[in-house]
């Protein structure tokens, strides 16, 4: 066999595994998805069918329409949340510790929640959030409140705050890489060029990280978009996500092809968010070598 | 002529203890081209980033055009500088490059226009003018870094091994426009190299640095000739290095004698007493190579020596001979006509060389300093 052809099939070797498992695990059940948001419901299952009345419906029916705005809404809230949390830290990692070790240390300790149970990590809030919990003790003890105030949980707000907490390393991560590419040189020469801090930040740092921006903010969001665990757990009676209501749909609501409809729509918006990213990431794509 | 620039006492110790520049102290005239040569480690980048405020001073004081700027931050220093990795910003054009300072500072657009076309015409690219940096070679990657530091007319202009990125070829042509460039803006230049030939090519005057400090300072035909130290006769060009003891010492010259070898040198101020170990260097092109008896001067010194081997070099031959020493001794033999290797002596040969008192540079022992 030729040199080319046992490299070829050695390629073949190393990519099917992965390929085969994207395929069963990723592409069938979309695919599947994909056809059931044609099937009319018939109560409790659904007939093979044709029709766009799934879809109809989460345009017209205001309790999924404004579902599906309310969690692009929360998403860009965490987004932005994120992302302004995320670039002075990841920041002032690259460019205010001078040591190497203490920098690699404290990153390590952004990246770290990640390890522990999202679960748990959401279950915090509660625990912070709460009547009981943390903040509500600590306002009633320097006498801010006379008492423990329910308005901190199951909220919008109380949302907002999990899911940034939770997705903050995720926007830390591709920040503070895009920062450490920057050369040095590049910040003292425009310096050099008698330009002070803010515009040289404005002028040079900030333009060569919005790659990592965007990478940042395309994760959040779209996390953000497919999360069910937060409303479930601090969200409350007007916080319902759009993965809360394909969860009902799929369960106890037992509509499935209205399930698949609100799914592919998510799955579209998340895609479109990816595409966009990307190509704004590409357009701006510079050599920094 | 006034001086543009002083450094007085600069020390900066970096984290772990290192000091990178020892108590420095020179000024540079105006208009003058000044070269900071040495090996990597002697502190000549770090003195360049203290002149240009990227590094802070632990002491001393950095006096730019009469003004102590020592406090000052980069931005609101009148130097410019060239980086070795030319950092043109990548989301730039040439021409937003170059005027970048310029329109942060709020000049009209037609204006920096202007100013940006007169300067990179003045570099030979403004054929590239709305190129991105990703788009350049090397050498029009440092015409453009060339060109945004000189368009503010700093009253110094740094540049930070600026070359040393290029190929050979194109190295040597820069170093004539550079040359010239400063010729035409008349401006002080500051030069960081570990280069000699750079140094030597392009400089007013070269400060040889080692350990954050300066060895010796003067023009380059100076340190080629009269090398203060066995260090700089070494640093600057090639030297026959040998180790040497005083026997006689009277007039103006010493008599010292190394093994079998005994020589007559001009003392140039440095008057050992008899008994002093001192070191001798010779440049390999100021000995005379002749064949065994050969008539020569009396006043001159004549060594005999074997030839060890021989390396072509084009326009010269270097021959090692064997004079009784641990090392070598050089000689550079200039090929007059196209007779290739022809009249090169084969390894073996008794030979003689002949070497005037004056071409030898007595330094004291390197172990007595």
């Amino acid at each position: 066999m030729r040199l080319a052809d046992r490299r070829r099939l050695f390629a073949a070797g190393i990519l099917s595994g992965p390929l085969a498992w994207t395929l069963a695990f990723m592409f069938v059940p979309y695919a599947i998805m994909f056809t059931y948001s044609f099937y009319t419901r018939r109560f409790p299952t659904m007939v093979p069918d044709f029709q766009l009345g799934n879809y109809l419906a989460l345009f017209l029916d205001a309790q999924y329409y404004q579902v599906l705005l309310r969690t692009m809404k929360i998403a860009s809230l965490v987004t932005i949340a994120a992302v302004a949390l995320a670039y002075p830290l990841a920041y002032f990692l690259v460019f205010k510790i001078a040591s190497p070790r203490l920098r690699a240390a404290l990153y390590v300790a952004v990246v770290v929640p990640l390890w522990v149970s999202y679960l748990l990590r959401a279950y915090t809030w509660k625990t912070i959030l709460g009547s009981e919990g943390v903040l509500n003790s600590f306002l009633v003890w320097i006498g801010l409140l006379d008492e423990p105030t329910p308005l901190f949980l199951y909220n919008q707000f109380a949302m907002v705050i999990t899911l940034t907490y939770i997705f903050v390393p995720f926007c830390v991560m591709p920040i503070f890489t895009a920062l450490e590419k920057i050369p040095r040189s590049l910040i003292e020469a425009s310096k050099d060029l008698g330009v002070g801090r803010l515009r040289t930040f404005l002028a040079i740092t900030l333009p060569l990280s919005v790659p990592g921006i965007l990478a940042g903010a395309t994760f959040t969001f779209s996390l953000t978009m497919g999360d069910f665990v937060a409303p479930f757990l601090v969200g409350g009676a007007d916080g319902a996500l759009i993965a809360t209501v394909v969860q009902s749909q799929f369960g106890t609501a037992l509509n499935w092809p209205l399930g698949s409809a609100l799914s592919m729509v998510m799955l579209l918006i998340v895609l479109t968010i990816i595409t966009l990213s990307d190509r704004l990431e590409r357009a701006g794509r510079l050599d920094l070598a | 002529m006034s001086h543009i620039i002083e450094l007085h006492n600069l020390t900066k110790t970096f984290p772990g203890g290192i000091r990178a520049v020892d108590d420095l102290t020179f000024a540079v005239r105006e208009g003058e081209f000044v070269t900071l040569l040495g090996p990597s480690g002697c502190g000549k980048t770090t003195t360049l980033r203290l002149v240009a405020g990227f590094e802070e001073p632990d002491r001393g004081r950095i006096v730019l055009a009469g003004r102590d700027v020592t406090e000052d931050p980069p931005y609101r220093r009148a130097v410019n500088t060239v980086f070795q990795d030319y950092a043109l910003f990548p989301h730039m054009t040439v021409a937003q490059n170059v005027g970048y300072g310029l329109r942060i500072a709020g000049v009209a657009r037609e204006d920096i226009r202007g100013k940006v076309q007169d300067v990179l015409r003045m570099v030979d690219l403004l054929d590239k003018i709305d190129a991105m940096p990703a788009q350049l070679s090397g050498g029009q990657k440092q015409r453009v870094g060339l060109a945004r530091a000189i368009i503010r007319r700093p009253k110094v202009l740094l540049l930070d091994e600026p070359l040393s990125a290029l190929d050979v070829k194109l190295r040597e042509s820069m170093q004539v426009e550079l040359k010239h460039l400063h010729q035409k803006l008349g401006i002080s230049f500051v030069l960081v190299t570990h280069d000699q030939k750079e140094a030597l090519v392009m400089s007013d005057r070269v400060i040889v640095m080692d350990g954050g400090r300066i060895v010796q300072s003067g023009t380059p035909a100076e340190l080629y000739d009269h090398p203060a130290t066995p260090y700089v006769a070494d640093f600057i060009g090639t030297s026959n290095i040998v180790a040497a003891r005083v026997v006689e010492s009277a007039a103006g010259f010493i008599v010292a004698e190394a093994g079998p070898v005994r020589v007559r040198a001009e003392a140039n101020g440095f008057a050992p007493a008899g008994g002093t170990r001192v070191q001798l260097a010779v440049r390999p092109e100021r000995a005379l190579l002749v064949a065994r008896g050969t008539p020569a001067p009396a006043s001159a010194n004549r060594i005999d020596g074997t030839v060890l081997e021989s390396f072509f070099h084009g326009n010269s031959v270097r021959i090692n001979v064997d004079i009784g020493q641990r090392a070598p001794f050089m000689v550079d033999v200039q090929l007059q006509l196209a007779m290739g290797q022809a009249g090169v002596p084969d390894a073996g040969t008794p030979v003689t060389l002949v070497i005037e008192p004056s071409c030898i540079s007595v330094f004291p022992d390197a172990g007595a300093r």
